[in-house]
């Protein structure tokens, strides 16, 4: 019974069609992740601002997308929109842009407290020395942060990545959703193939996973010096 | 299928989730214009045709009724039907994976044109869809140890009856017959195995699970293949789009006229069930249960 488990997933194209859902789950997450990453400073960066009206719109918009959960936020965008305005967005889209406005928020929020955990005295030396407050920012204030933000941003990356799962309930078929057509399509066949599969599968969200920690670690270590 | 625990207890999530954005829509259509009902129309029979297209929503892992082979092709009890309707529309079917709880929303949203996904009539979906003809059928099954067969339902009598918990099984006994003693499991798996030990005289969910089970398991029969309320299942199109539902109509008369259903069977549940099961348990042509 083992090794006819195992077989299942070197059966016709399943172990492609693995690969293809992982890329799939990563295309997605990626994505979303680089424009969370610029949006997110943006939006962190005006989070620090004394501006209330910018203040509040910024904690409502954070409040909202943090309390809804990620499935809600992917029905919305993809029957919500249809529903409501006749709008039809392909799964892959309603997924980019809610996993974005997601990334986002919470990338936001990082950086708002990355910034804030900076030592005043950093921003005043800077100004004493004469730097304009953008070279401040540039030359003083984001370096630090950078460092601070590194792990914190790579949390929220694998997250995603693990989170994606999500977009099957939008018709989006991942990793997670060609292992259980494999498990299913072999379930009288070979009922030991699941643990395979499910091992597989938890395999390749390290492979995909592991990288970006390490990346993040190399630059950790860079930049300690 | 729709009887499964687990499924249950997955519906009972998503449904949760699904109310909460079915809130957020209603505010949001309600902030729309009015005009909202007709933001989107379903494609017409002559919409499908002229295109060349049509989106059919099916199971992906539902096997042997709707999954997907090791070539990464849509195979299945539902899946042989739908390419038979690609073809008498003269449209390439693409085949979009649905899940139990958003098959409803696909159709209100016109995101596929039909619903193949072993879905079942009740009366709460067909307010919210229109049912086409049926052509298959579920019931109850009860399955027992060859020493000790149970051919009727009166042989249950003051014996223990093993079910899992939030099926039609469990409300079906508890209301029909009371003088069975249920012995009622949280899990699916944990129900086969009472059963392999010898927990209880009998088991009984779905009769396509129970025939399946029984044939990987020697020494075990379905002695009641068909009791209870009988469910059936049916395609379904968008509410109003009558041009299509007739279409289908028409479609699964003509078909039961070649027994298209028996045939279907034959290709995709005959290798799972083998002899264990009368195709006319399951099997509907033509539209009609008798």
């Amino acid at each position: 019974m083992q090794d006819m488990g195992v077989r299942v997933l070197f059966e016709g194209a399943n172990g492609v069609r693995l690969l293809k859902g992982l890329w799939t789950a990563l295309r997605i997450s990626l994505l979303s992740m680089a424009f969370s990453f610029v949006l997110g400073t943006l939006l962190g960066c005006a989070m620090t601002l004394k501006n209330p009206v910018v203040k509040a719109a910024a904690k409502i918009y954070l409040e909202f997308i943090r309390i809804m959960p990620q499935l809600v936020l992917l029905f919305l965008a993809y029957f919500g929109m249809t529903k409501a305005f006749g709008i039809q967005l392909s799964g892959y889209a309603s997924a980019l842009i809610v996993f974005t406005m997601w990334g986002t928020a919470e990338m936001g929020d990082l950086v708002r407290g990355v910034l804030i955990s900076i030592p005043k005295h950093q921003y005043l030396s800077g100004l004493a020395l004469g730097l304009s407050p953008w070279r401040v920012y540039l030359h003083i204030i984001f370096p630090q942060s950078a460092r601070r933000l590194i792990p914190l941003a790579i949390n929220l990356s694998t997250r995603m990545i693990k989170t994606t799962s999500l977009v099957v309930l939008i018709g989006v078929v991942e990793v997670l959703k060609v292992g259980q057509q494999i498990i299913e399509a072999n379930r009288y066949a070979a009922p030991s193939g699941a643990l395979w599969v499910y091992g597989a599968v938890f395999l390749l969200y390290f492979i995909a996973c592991y990288p970006i920690s390490s990346l993040a670690r190399l630059l950790e270590n860079k930049w300690k010096g | 299928m729709k009887n499964s625990i687990n499924h249950k207890i997955h519906h009972q999530i998503k449904k949760m989730f699904w109310m909460t954005a079915a809130a957020f829509t209603l505010a949001l259509s309600a902030c729309s214009s009015s005009a909202s009902q007709d933001a989107v129309t379903a494609r017409t029979l002559a919409d499908i045709q002229s295109s060349g297209k049509v989106v059919i929503g099916v199971f992906s892992d539902k096997a042997p009724f709707g999954y997907v082979d090791a070539s990464g092709n849509y195979q299945g009890y539902d899946v042989y039907f739908a390419d038979r309707i690609g073809k008498d529309l003269g449209a390439a079917v693409e085949y979009v994976s649905l899940e139990p709880a958003n098959r409803v929303e696909y159709l209100e949203t016109a995101k596929v044109d039909i619903v193949l996904a072993n879905f079942t009539v009740t009366e709460e979906r067909a307010e919210a869809v229109d049912f086409a003809s049926p052509y298959m059928k579920v019931a109850l099954g009860v399955v027992s140890p060859d020493s000790a067969l149970i051919t009727d339902v009166s042989q249950l009598s003051g014996k223990t009856l093993i079910v899992a918990k939030g099926t039609t099984a469990e409300t079906y006994f508890t209301e029909n017959h009371p003088e069975v003693n249920l012995l009622k499991f949280d899990q699916y798996t944990e129900t086969f195995n009472a059963l392999l030990d010898g927990r209880g005289d009998a088991f009984s969910t779905d009769n396509t699970e129970v025939l399946a089970w029984a044939l990987q398991n020697p020494g075990f029969t379905v002695g009641v293949p068909s009791l209870g309320g009988l469910d059936t299942i049916a395609p379904a199109v968008r509410k109003g789009n009558t041009e299509l539902l007739n279409w289908l109509n028409e479609e699964i008369i003509a078909l039961g006229t070649e027994e298209f259903f028996h045939q279907d069977y034959d290709e995709t549940l005959l290798p799972v069930y083998g002899d264990a099961v009368n195709p006319d348990d399951l099997v509907v042509e033509g539209g009609i249960v008798e």
